[in-house]
């Protein structure tokens, strides 16, 4: 056993602090501190910034313009983003598509849609869950029927996370019907822009259109862009599942968000002293940094056994149950901390016209938004009863 | 013991029951404030019409009931439909400073309160007193024959709604002494009073108030001087008991959708509801809620009992309904996965209304501290 980080790696912790300090604008830095919205220019700014230095595709092989670092490297470097306040890079192309096509797809898709990606050219969503398919994904209806040269695609995604800004999507489909349902999935790629398909914005209980629904009506998609064989698509989403997953801890927010609170607790008055002087609120932040720094190594231990070429597995589902708990429980007590002023809904602010009031300290207009919003941590990618019944079955076996 | 509802209460909430059902829902409350609306002015009127403003005050002050058990009956209807029309703000905190502390003339604002043609608010909350009552900056200084307002007062609910507001201002003693704190009645039409409106997070309203200045009369006192602490306290339990009563209603609504959906959402093949997993933790979410309703009686029951048994119950129930409201919230939101973050579902409503209720007069920390205080003493 060592806790310490080699050289290399602390020399890798410095390169990136020094980057961060040198590029990541202020003005973006500063509404992702704050819990602002950010925009879609804010997120492509970051990206084509990490793309120039190299750092964009951190799990990519360098031959497809990656940084191909290991698992210690990127969790140095999540770190390190979060806590400069970074924007959160969107992972669909990034972390959940390319995975798949560098795996399952052939050469001439990997040349065609990863420089795409890295350029930002294009904007990848996630076409999995429908209305009838949540935790069930296998029950997905979206069905693709091979018609000549192309799929003809009809059915509906839902829960789309910034589908308004993308112009490609990586879709579930049924191309086989009368089979077992995970038999029967198609991994498919399509180009938002073919007719036929529709995005309607959700907004949700914070206020903000970040989710969707997309509507597919007899869209016509080209052959060549399903990825791996027909009717293995459960196999490639499954494999998404338990690789490429060292960042679902969210270790780096949770000590971002740890900063934020100590921060904010120690310079807002409450009974007459700190908040951070009061037992029961000192009590509660302490527990969850507690908790931060064994969830560190527990991450740590999971990611560096995933780098010797072992896959983390169901790990990665006590990683995502535990991670998001914490990362919840940060936004209750950020939301607590923020007091009365927490009350003002105060959409202006938070979109960054910053000639808006917010009626108190400036973090709080984002406190009991960022709260709701943060509930979806536990629902999505599987919700969070989904990960602990797959433990039951891989690890307890039960 | 009894724990039945006289007649006259059960009748008055079933009339309000079936009136709000009638006439109020998630989506008319979602074009209403889409459309700008603070609240719906002809909901307030006819709440006024059926007695339901009435029954926050006593005979006395021209009203039919006025204890807590009617604050109760009312409040948890009003959050069973999560209503948005300015009553607590209104009826129970000003119209019950007005009550304890008005003289006669002061008091003729009660009927018009009553009648739903007009609308209080208090105005004592300031940006660095938190949840301390004490905390008054704001000064009232003699000037001649007449007083001098100056400070600023946030989170006023319904501030900007209301045509007469009740103000907390410190006449003497220090920044924090419960003594020196008087009250006066100020229309918000007044020079020098500078009010900017803003929506809350669960669609109620709040205010801004700065006082630059404000001249007032003698007579625009509200009580004796520098002496309205206990009657703020007071108010503030009524108010307390309220939001609590109504975060009950809520809570009960947010459980019925959620047993509804248990019920109807298949996955696997099956109604989720029939997963031993989430059947126990729905199971859990009754069990608190009914602990939560138990509260909510203790503090209806005691709310005219002696100062210190009256606030250890006012802390020890809000701070279990604060702690019961987070539970209600994370659980209906989680079981029923990405349609419970939805605006358009009204889930998001009651969680909305549920979580800022623990922002309004003191969260669980607040009075976890002032309960182990209050018993100490």
């Amino acid at each position: 056993m060592d806790l310490s980080y080699t050289q290399e790696q602390q020399e890798f912790r410095k390169e990136v602090r020094v980057f961060l300090a040198e590029n990541l604008p202020s003005r973006i830095s500063e509404k992702v501190r704050l819990g602002k919205r950010l925009v879609k220019g804010d997120t492509q700014e970051w990206s084509a910034m990490l793309n120039a230095r190299g750092w964009l595709a951190a799990n990519w092989p360098k031959q497809y313009g990656g940084a191909e670092w290991d698992a210690v490297q990127r969790q140095i470097f999540e770190e390190e983003t979060c806590l400069a306040h970074a924007p959160r890079l969107v992972p669909f192309g990034l972390t959940m598509l390319a995975p798949v096509l560098l795996a399952f797809g052939t050469e001439e898709q990997r040349q065609r849609f990863l420089p795409r990606i890295l350029s930002g050219v294009d904007w990848w969503c996630q076409g999995y869950s429908e209305p009838g398919a949540g935790s069930d994904l296998a029950a997905l209806k979206t069905t693709a029927v091979l018609n000549g040269n192309h799929y003809v695609v009809n059915g509906q995604k839902t829960w789309t996370t910034l589908g308004q800004h993308a112009n490609w999507i990586f879709c579930l489909v049924r191309t086989s019907a009368d089979v077992k349902k995970q038999s029967g999935i198609s991994f498919l790629l399509i180009d938002m822009e073919t007719p036929g398909v529709t995005v309607r914005p959700i907004v949700l209980i914070d206020g903000q259109a970040e989710v969707n629904e997309i509507f597919f009506d007899n869209v016509r998609v080209p052959v060549e862009n399903l990825v791996g064989e027909q009717d293995k698509g459960w196999t490639y989403a499954k494999y998404l599942l338990t690789h490429e997953r060292t960042n679902i801890a969210g270790v780096g927010f949770s000590d971002a968000a740890l900063a934020t609170l100590k921060h904010v607790a120690a310079h807002t008055m409450a009974g007459g002293r700190p908040l951070d002087r009061n037992p029961h609120f000192a009590a509660r932040m302490a527990q969850v940094e507690i908790d931060l720094m064994a969830m560190r190594t527990t991450n740590l231990r999971v990611v560096s056994a995933a780098a010797k070429g072992q896959a983390p597995g169901a790990e990665s589902s006590m990683l995502k149950i535990k991670g998001t708990i914490l990362r919840q429980e940060l936004t209750s007590l950020l939301r607590r901390a923020a007091g009365p002023d927490a009350m003002p809904y105060l959409p202006e602010f938070l979109e960054g016209r910053d000639t808006t009031d917010p009626f108190g300290p400036e973090h709080a207009p984002s406190a009991a938004p960022t709260y709701f919003n943060m509930r979806k941590l536990s629902i999505f990618g599987g919700a969070n009863e989904i990960q602990r019944t797959i433990i039951a079955k891989a690890i307890l076996e039960l | 013991m009894d724990f039945n509802l006289t007649e006259e209460r059960a009748m008055l909430r079933d009339m309000l029951q079936r009136f709000l059902g009638e006439r109020y829902d998630h989506e008319a409350r979602r074009k209403l404030i889409a459309s700008g609306a603070p609240y719906d002015a002809d909901i307030l009127i006819e709440l006024a019409k059926l007695g339901i403003l009435g029954a926050m005050f006593s005979e006395d002050d021209g009203g039919f009931g006025g204890t807590g058990f009617d604050l109760l009956v009312v409040f948890e209807e009003l959050g069973r439909v999560g209503t948005i029309e300015p009553v607590v703000g209104s009826a129970v905190l000003a119209g019950g400073l007005l009550s304890e502390l008005g003289n006669a003339s002061q008091k003729a604002l009660i009927g018009q309160v009553i009648g739903g043609v007009t609308v209080l608010a208090l105005a004592h909350g300031e940006p660095q007193s938190r949840y301390d009552l004490s905390r008054v900056h704001t000064t009232a200084q003699a000037d001649g024959g007449q007083i001098v307002l100056n400070g600023t007062k946030t989170h006023v609910v319904n501030g900007a709604q209301a045509e007469t507001l009740v103000v907390s201002a410190r006449e003497n003693g220090a920044k924090d002494d419960e003594g020196g704190i008087s009250l006066f009645l100020v229309p918000l039409a007044l020079e020098g009073v500078t009010c900017i409106d803003h929506r809350n997070v669960d669609d109620t309203s709040g205010a801004r108030i700065v006082f630059d200045n404000v001249r007032l009369a003698q007579s625009d006192r509200l009580g004796k001087a520098g002496s309205a602490f206990a009657a703020l306290e007071t108010a503030t339990a009524r108010a307390t008991l309220a939001v609590c009563a109504e975060a009950v209603g809520a809570m009960e609504a947010a459980k019925a959708l959620t047993v509804q959906y248990l019920k109807e959402r298949k996955q696997f093949g099956v109604p989720i509801g029939k997963f031993q997993a989430l059947q126990h933790r729905m199971v859990d979410v009754l069990i608190e809620i009914e602990q939560a309703r138990s509260a909510v009686v203790n503090l209806a029951g005691n709310l005219e009992a002696e100062r210190n048994i009256r606030e250890r119950h006012v802390s020890a129930t809000k701070n279990l309904i604060g702690r019961v409201g987070a539970l209600v919230v994370e659980e209906s939101i989680q079981m029923h996965g990405g349609i419970g973050m939805t605006d358009e579902y009204a889930l998001s409503h009651f969680a909305r209304r549920l979580t800022m209720i623990d922002h309004l007069f003191g969260d669980v920390d607040h009075h976890l501290e002032r309960f182990i205080a209050l018993s100490a003493a």
